[in-house]
């Protein structure tokens, strides 16, 4: 090995722990970039796999009930390649030993046959046999949430008939990675299931003979989807056709191409942060370790090393930090992303998971790590460069000093000389002063950025279920029923509140903007389903017109006093103008809402009601759904706490884990970023401390001077970094959010609190490390050294 | 020694060095008129802040004249860019200063070697270290030596690559008479053994006795150059 090199080995093994620092630092936002991009590559990758080889259908349409001759002039629209007609059913499921509603979609596929559309992947069992009518497959996830296996029973209500159905198969399906029922924004396995039952065995159940209600395409190589929608939607609306849709809504695939969106946002901003408190961190250390070895540089440019060799040789050393960094990154990111996709292949039941590394990510992570550290350590090097030797030879001058504005102001006299001292430091490096305050900040504001999510979901549901949807649970027909149901329903035992609903399927239009939702009709004073308005207080629904939610508004670019287009897609089809005439404040879902008689003038119908929302007695509950589900016309009880339950277990148990990461990265930034600071100055100042103790000054006055300077920065940075945190929070909620979140910057108190109290132990980590070192100050050996 | 045989080395004209300090223009040098010859070793004497470390920087290549001329040979090193400059000084050039500078991170060995590796035709390490009586500290860091004993390595380290001039900034500066006695001798040996041209920078007059010619310089001009017929052995100097 060259000498020059053991030189460099040599210095990084002198200042390791602040190598050690930075290495971490590094470490860490490489980890995270490279798990994280790797698990959304897998995740991309895995389901287009899985969307090809099980031919995941391009686009989706329901009817009413059409029979199946229909299907073959589907077939010969244009830009259409196939078309899978179905029949699906809207069930009321008991499962033995479990007495809450749970209500469940079955889809007829072809009997003793796949589909040839949003094939199965059998994972356990077998199809369904031909001529064997209660043989059913369950989803994967349903089957799980209840453990049924195949050979188990259940009961259906299918069609107001009991039937005793048997598990024969336990399947995934590309079409339903997520089971959503409909109008419901979270998946709850345990009360909502997808299951496939035999073609004519469903159909005869349902009285879909020769016919079909649902159906699933693809598109031929080159077509537009809108295109074949429109002519789709020409032949599907006599048969009562609520408007093919494309793959795009489909909600499971919805769903999942959001969260792979987020995951890959989230791969690329985080590590950015941790690179650039690397950055500077490498910044700081390498311009310090440049200027303690003026001299060495100008004995090796006094002894003929060219200014390139010298600069080399601090870009080595440098190079080295980041790659260590970047391989020690890696290696733990591929470890965490197997970890990651491992959980992930449970959460989305994908029946394989190709776990990917793909390598540009790890070129990327060495490009921008390496980027990062030189663009760091370059201004130094350079100053490295152009020392004229015979320059270096002579010491530094001492570094010049002014009173400080506080002193200037004449306030000295409050201040006692170690205070002074610090106070005219801090005004003298003041760009490292800066930085390291970004540095500590920026590590606040990561805290900030991953508690905010907690923060804002507790928001989201406190304000949607607490004060607007207080219903306790909903209950929907399969028909537009008569108003009179809901006097029925409140006469059932255990409910408190009835509150009917009407529910019209639309397409709003705005110039050339529409968007498909459904609008809902509620009484003008709603008690349960209440509108509420930016201010969260409770708004009348007028006679006329349409509330749209924010969000709504915003897609059809539509204003209060704006009139808009609304098509309704129930029955016969035509289009109505009615004017917008206030906004909702609505974070989860969207949706457009009217008068509950001005809905039903809308469908032209006399006073029908889609469903009813009810507050109930909890006592009576399960009483109370028996009741329901014998109801041949109810179609679904949705318990509106269950949904809420089962959301939050799922997400806070991914919550907490992110969390848990986050507060220790942030810590290892803050960790990083004192540790090297104080590091730095104890360097700088350690003449001037020990002649201090020489003077007789005590070990405590002397921290004081050193770590009362770090304090001040850290206690400045604190506030800084929850800014910088509520500004980051704020620009993640804007570009993660979506048609169906909106989500609000609400910060709490105790995560203010606990990114504070994260910072502010990693700094005493630091200065207790530190205190130790300062201890041991040697005060000879300083003494003796030139500078 | 002197006259028209005598083989130059350096030849200065008119040599004058300006630090534009912004309100204030700091003459250093003015008008330095110099040759040394080959193999001789000369004492720069001077009162402080007369020059002397600049003159000698500008002849080793470390730092650039702000006007006249220098030649190394038939090299101008007034004209010579940095790249040049830097190959004259691996090459031809030997530096000792008054701190030692040795690199705290490497052994006595190494700091000889980081030089050697880059030579064309050096010695080697440990011959050099031997020549200062320092072989046996070879694996010692530079803080486990003595001033003395640093200033020892620092000449191995110079005289390593065999340059053809060595320039020693207050060699003996930092050190009691004793110590400065074995450092001057093994500055006189090398001189002697190699033929190596030697300025040595001093503050003591009587330093001067173990010279060949004596150099006197005062605010940037050369006011005396004296021979010095009875040299002396550094063993006999006494300060
Ligand atoms: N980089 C510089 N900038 C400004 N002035 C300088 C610089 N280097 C040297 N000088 C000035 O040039 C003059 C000559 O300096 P030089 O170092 O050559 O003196 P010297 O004879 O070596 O002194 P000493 O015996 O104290 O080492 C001095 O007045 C000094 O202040
Ligand atoms: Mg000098």
């Amino acid at each position: 090995m060259k000498i020059i090199d053991l030189k460099m080995i040599r210095d990084l093994w002198n200042m390791r722990g602040q190598v050690i620092a930075i290495g971490f630092v590094i470490i860490a936002g490489v980890s995270v970039y490279v798990s994280m991009s790797s698990v959304a590559d897998t995740l991309q990758g895995t389901l287009k796999t899985y969307y090809e080889e099980y031919t995941f259908a391009d686009g989706f349409a329901s009817v009413r009930r059409a029979p199946e001759s229909l299907g073959d002039r589907l077939r010969r629209v244009e830009g259409v390649n196939q078309v899978e007609t179905r029949v699906a059913a809207s069930v009321n499921l008991e499962i033995p030993g479990f007495d809450e509603p749970v209500t469940g979609q079955i889809v007829s596929v072809p009997e003793g046959d796949q589909p040839r559309l949003n094939r199965l992947f059998i994972r356990e069992g077998r199809l369904v046999e031909s001529g064997r009518g209660d043989e059913v497959i369950l989803n994967e996830v349903f089957a799980e949430a209840h453990s049924l296996t195949p050979g188990d029973e259940l009961t259906a209500i299918i069609n107001g008939h009991r039937r005793s159905l048997t598990v024969v198969g336990i399947a995934l399906s590309p079409e339903f990675l997520f089971q959503l029922q409909p109008g419901s924004l979270f998946p709850d396995p345990q009360r909502y299931g997808v299951m496939w039952m035999g073609q004519r065995a469903l159909s005869a159940a349902y009285d879909m003979e020769g016919a079909f209600n649902d159906l699933s395409f693809t598109l031929a190589p080159g077509a537009s989807i809108d295109n074949v929608t429109d002519r789709m939607d020409l032949l599907l609306d006599p048969y009562g056709g609520s408007g093919s849709y494309p793959r795009e809504d489909q909600a499971s695939h919805n769903l999942i191409s959001e969260e792979l969106n987020q995951l890959a946002a989230m791969a690329f901003l985080l590590p950015m942060i941790f690179l650039g408190v690397a950055a500077f961190l490498l910044n700081i250390v390498v311009s310090r370790l440049i200027a303690l070895q003026r001299e060495q540089i100008a004995i090796l440019k006094a002894f003929g090393y060219s200014d390139w060799a010298v600069a080399m040789h601090y870009t080595k050393l440098v190079v080295i930090v980041a790659l260590a960094g970047v391989v020690v990154g890696t290696g733990l990111g591929i470890w965490m992303g197997g970890a990651m996709a491992e959980m992930y292949l449970q959460y989305y039941k994908f029946p394989f998971l190709n776990y990917t590394l793909q390598w540009p990510v790890v070129l990327t992570a060495f490009l921008l790590t390496v980027g990062a550290s030189l663009g760091g350590a370059l201004m130094s090097i350079r100053r490295a460069l152009r020392l004229p030797p015979a320059e270096a030879m002579r010491p530094e001058p001492p570094p010049s000093y002014r009173m400080t504005l506080v002193e200037r102001l004449g306030l000295q006299k409050l201040l006692d000389q170690p205070t002074r001292i610090i106070l005219r430091n801090l005004e003298r490096q003041w760009v490292k002063s800066a930085l390291t305050v970004i540095g500590i900040a920026s590590s606040c504001a990561i805290l900030i950025m991953g508690l905010f999510w907690g923060d804002a979901f507790d928001y989201i549901i406190q304000v949607q279920y607490g004060i607007a949807q207080r219903e306790d649970i909903t209950v929907t027909f399969n028909e537009p029923t008569s108003a009179s149901a809901v006097y029925e329903i409140s006469s059932l035992p255990g409910v408190q509140h009835a509150e009917p609903f009407r529910s019209v399927p639309v397409r709003l239009k705005s110039g050339h903007r529409s968007y498909d939702t459904g609008i809902e009709g509620i009484p003008p004073e709603p008690y349960l389903r209440r509108i509420i308005n930016t201010e969260l207080q409770p708004i009348t629904i007028p006679r006329e017109g349409i509330v749209l939610t924010q969000n709504l508004a915003g897609i059809l670019q539509v204003r209060p006093g704006d009139k808009i287009t609304v098509e309704v897609k129930e029955g016969r089809r035509y289009e109505r103008e009615v004017p917008v005439v206030s906004l909702a404040e609505q974070y989860l879902g969207l949706g457009a809402y009217m008068n509950l008689r001005s809905a039903n003038r809308l469908v032209g119908g006399g006073s029908a009601i889609s469903g009813v929302f009810l507050m109930i007695d909890e006592q009576y509950e399960d009483e109370l759904t028996q009741a329901l589900q014998d109801r041949p016309r109810v179609a679904s009880i949705v318990s509106q706490d269950r949904a809420i339950e089962s959301f939050m277990e799922t997400s806070a148990e991914s919550m907490l884990t992110m969390t848990f990461v986050l507060s220790l990265f942030a810590g290892v930034i803050a960790l990083g970023v004192v540790y090297n600071s104080v590091r730095i100055s104890l360097s700088e100042r350690d003449r001037e401390l020990a002649s201090m103790r020489v003077l007789g000054f005590t070990r405590g006055e002397i921290a004081y001077i050193l770590l009362g300077e770090m304090a001040l920065l850290v206690l400045l940075s604190i506030p800084i970094g929850l800014g910088i945190g509520a500004l980051l929070s704020r620009w993640s909620a804007q570009s993660l959010q979506t048609e169906m979140y909106r989500i609000p910057v609400i910060l709490g108190s105790d995560t203010f609190s606990l990114a504070a109290a994260i910072v502010l132990i990693a700094a005493i980590i630091s200065a207790l490390l530190m205190r130790r070192r300062l201890n041991k100050l040697d005060l000879t050996a300083v003494l003796k050294t030139r500078e | 020694m002197e006259g028209t045989d005598a083989e130059v080395v350096f030849e200065t004209r008119g040599l004058a060095k300006v630090y534009d300090m912004g309100e204030v223009q700091v003459h250093a040098l003015r008008g330095i008129d110099l040759e040394l010859y080959r193999s001789e070793l000369v004492v720069l004497l001077g009162a402080s802040g007369s020059g002397k470390s600049t003159l000698v920087n500008i002849l080793g290549g470390l730092d650039t004249a702000t006007d006249g001329e220098v030649f190394y040979r038939d090299r101008d090193l007034t004209k010579a860019s940095e790249r040049e400059l830097t190959d004259y000084r691996r090459h031809y050039v030997g530096f000792i200063f008054q701190f030692y500078n040795l690199i705290p991170s490497l052994t006595a060995l190494e700091n000889v070697e980081i030089v050697t590796e880059i030579a064309s035709d050096p010695m080697d390490p440990k011959e050099a270290l031997e020549l200062v009586k320092m072989g046996d500290r070879a694996d010692h860091f530079p803080s486990q030596l003595s001033g003395g004993e640093q200033q020892r390595v620092a000449i191995a380290r110079a005289i390593a690559k065999r340059p053809a001039v060595l320039l020693c900034d207050e060699p003996t500066g930092a050190l009691d008479s004793e110590t400065g006695v074995i450092v001057l001798e093994a500055l006189d040996r090398v001189n002697r053994e190699l033929g190596t041209t030697t300025v040595i920078i001093t503050h003591n007059v009587v330093q001067g006795d173990m010279a060949e010619r004596i150099i006197r310089l005062k605010d940037g001009q050369i006011t005396d150059i004296r021979r010095n017929e009875d040299k002396k052995a550094p063993r006999e100097l006494k300060w």
